[in-house]
């Protein structure tokens, strides 16, 4: 199997997955102790979690700490509700991570809209009052780089805060350095899935979700697994140091691909846009037949958590496409582990089912 | 004489099962994301619903499952959810349910032995929790389920020490923690007697938490879980042994007369601060705990301890023993007791 849909996951690092095996250990060796237990062995876990939490910092800003979370969903639930904050405005293109949550915490939230190309303006107006703005760093269906950093600017001087959801830009693009907030997942970036984490600016009061043990100084109560702590620092580190060969990669595939898929529309900036995410168009095409016919290749009709629903892409329809358009549409993702033999034979594969629909 | 160190803190963690990490290790190769329609995302989605499967089977549960990060977890999301009324929740909970549950709930007051004061539980949502992590009581839930439904109100029970030991406590929402019982840190389960008794906030798990699921977890959750709880016969004679040394040098057993968990035990050193003990056993490479793992290094004390009563609580430990504790392991414990009592010559 060919495996395209980068944005719906990655594939574990084997360097992220051997970070990890120490810390599954049974009774032979020390690796299986609880981190916050004060004996040698919880030192030892509370240690290597000290040193992920450093690895996985790298990605971010300075002047914040990185709170651990089961994943990005949990990270922008406690950002979004544990901030307190009640009037939100937020891109019309959020994950549904954010959107259902702003729409939970304030009835009236204000979506910002996006132009033809997917991208929010970067004077966007926000509505009197926000005191909490969220716009996505990469959006995860169709790839655009928003204009976070000049939206953050926006919010501050309104008095907003600015929480990112930074899970398809995290160790691929720099973090937006003036957010307050950021969510990130490990499993977008090559490592474990059940781990994620909520940077947090020094001086920003939020209130936890999940009480109890008090752990993550009281922002995220629950034992942490020095397993998948490893496992997201090994792969936040990869990222780091393998920066810029993965960004070449990317970008050869990028070049390859929009050859391979040259009759093809394209969804969203072609410039603003992290070029490991490729959503593109036919007019006429049946995607749900394209799928079925293509079942070597690993690849998506938008988001993983939507498809099945049945209902036309959000982020699409921001776009001004019309419902059956957006119904048209393919995300192909690759990343590190992609080789152009694979991304040709996939296109060789859709291309032929596409053109066998006659469209 | 040296020796390798001996893990008696089984209550704030287990060993990985060799056929939870084999599982995990399975889990790792089906990494694609199981909310995928493609071939690999059905793949990891037939191998979570298997494992959803197989855990009802091992746990005899045939209500609903929710997967999520740990008990921690589960039980906020419980106590957020619930369609039931007011709170009440026990004296003697993990702070997982008491932070929770906030000032304004009703905490039910325990007596000397541990056990919950029945006379006051009403209607509404009832968190009781199925063993107690520091003393190792259990408590009558069955008793507590036909108080709570006499009431017309709904049980939540914390179960997170009892689950893979005990059978499966009668109640309508359960929480339980993989970590707890041979399987991996960072997966739990909230089990549901009916979605219809949670508000669902969307997502994945039905709409009902959100979030990737953690395939190997689950998997590795799931192995442990059939490993079964054989062993337990075995922890029942050592934990016999271990107290009557413990007694035999001058120590107290915590809540000694009331129905224990055979794994977990709290033991007062009178005129020893436990963090004096703590220092001592971790010098000698033994891993015990004054209360949970959570509070330790607060210096608190216990608020379990407090609520029934006992003397001296700053005094007491918790030794917590599992699935591969010896009778080598324990007389090792009890000579240790003993050199940190003054009662043999060092």
């Amino acid at each position: 199997m060919i495996y395209l849909d980068y944005q719906a996951t990655t594939p574990l690092a084997p360097e992220a997955r051997e970070a990890m095996l120490p810390w599954l250990a049974g009774p032979e060796a020390d690796g299986f102790a609880n981190p916050h237990s004060p004996h040698r062995a919880g030192r030892a876990a509370a240690a290597a979690i000290e040193v992920a939490r450093d690895q996985v910092a790298a990605l971010l800003p300075p002047g914040g700490r990185v709170i651990f979370t089961s994943g990005a969903t949990e990270a922008l639930n406690l950002a979004i509700i544990g901030s307190g904050r009640s009037r939100l405005a937020v891109s019309a293109i959020e994950h549904a991570a954010v959107l259902d949550t702003a729409r939970f915490v304030d009835h009236g939230v204000t979506l910002l809209s996006v132009d033809d190309e997917g991208l929010v303006s970067p004077d966007a107006k926000l509505p009197e009052g926000a005191n909490l703005v969220s716009v996505m760093q990469v959006n995860n269906e169709i790839g655009t780089i928003q204009p976070v950093a000049a939206i953050a600017d926006r919010a501050h001087a309104a008095g907003a805060l600015f929480l990112c959801d930074a899970v398809q830009g995290a160790g691929k693009i720099a973090a937006p350095a003036n957010a307050d907030m950021i969510a990130l997942s490990a499993h977008k970036l090559y490592g474990p899935k059940g781990i994620g984490a909520l940077w947090v600016r020094d001086g920003i009061d939020l209130q936890p979700l999940i009480h109890g043990g008090g752990q993550e100084q009281g922002l995220r109560s629950g034992t942490l697994s020095p397993a998948l702590c490893a496992g997201f620092g090994a792969a936040a580190a990869l990222c780091t140091s393998l920066g810029e060969s993965d960004a070449r990669h990317v970008e050869m595939l990028w070049t390859r691909a929009r050859g391979l898929f040259a009759e093809w529309t394209l969804n969203g900036s072609e410039t603003a846009r992290w070029h490991g995410n490729l959503n593109i168009r036919r007019d006429g095409l049946d995607v749900a037949r394209l799928l079925s016919e293509c079942r070597t290749v690993a690849f998506s009709a938008g988001s993983a958590c939507a498809s099945g629903s049945g209902r036309p892409s959000h982020v699409l329809r921001a776009l001004g496409l019309s419902d059956k358009q957006a119904r048209t549409a393919i995300r192909i993702g690759f990343g590190r582990y992609t080789g152009v033999d694979e991304l040709e034979e996939a296109a060789a594969a859709i291309n032929a089912a596409a053109g066998s629909q006659g469209v | 004489m040296t020796f390798g160190p001996l893990y008696l803190d089984h209550a704030a963690t287990t060993p990985l099962l060799p056929q939870a990490r084999e599982a995990m290790l399975e889990g790792f190769r089906l990494w694609a994301n199981p909310s995928s329609p493609h071939k690999a995302g059905r793949a990891a989605r037939a191998a979570l619903e298997d494992a959803r499967a197989r855990l009802k089977i091992a746990l005899g549960w045939d209500g609903e499952v929710i997967f999520a990060s740990g008990a921690s977890e589960a039980l906020a999301l419980a106590i957020r959810y619930a369609k039931a009324g007011p709170l009440v929740v026990s004296a003697v909970e993990h702070d997982a349910v008491l932070r929770a549950a906030g000032p304004e709930a009703v905490r039910l007051a325990v007596s000397p032995d541990g056990l919950v004061d029945l006379e006051t539980l009403s209607s509404g949502l009832a968190a009781i929790q199925q063993v107690n992590s520091e003393t190792g009581v259990i408590q009558p839930i069955e008793a507590i389920a036909g108080q709570v439904r006499s009431h017309g109100g709904v049980l939540l029970v914390d179960a997170a020490q009892g689950v893979g030991k005990l059978s499966l406590p009668d109640a309508d929402m359960i929480a339980l923690s993989a970590h707890k019982f041979g399987g991996p840190i960072g997966i739990g389960a909230l089990l549901v007697r009916d979605y219809a008794l949670l508000d669902a906030p969307g997502g994945q798990e039905r709409g009902y938490r959100g979030g990737t699921e953690n395939l190997p977890g689950v998997l590795g959750m799931v192995a442990a879980l059939e490993a079964g709880n054989g062993w337990m016969v075995d922890a029942a004679r050592l934990r016999a042994l271990l107290e009557a040394g413990v007694v035999a040098s001058g120590g107290d057993v915590i809540a000694a007369g009331t129905p224990r968990i055979s794994t977990i035990g709290g033991y007062r050193m009178p005129g020893k601060s436990a963090n004096a003990q703590l220092i001592r056993f971790d010098g000698m490479g033994i891993a015990v705990s004054a209360g949970s793992a959570c509070s330790s290094g607060s210096l608190k004390a216990s608020h379990v301890l407090t609520a029934m009563g006992v003397d001296a609580p700053g005094e007491v430990i918790r030794v917590s023993i599992g699935r591969e504790t010896s009778e080598v392991d324990i007389e090792r414990f009890l000579a240790a007791w003993r050199e940190i009592a003054g009662k043999v010559a060092a």
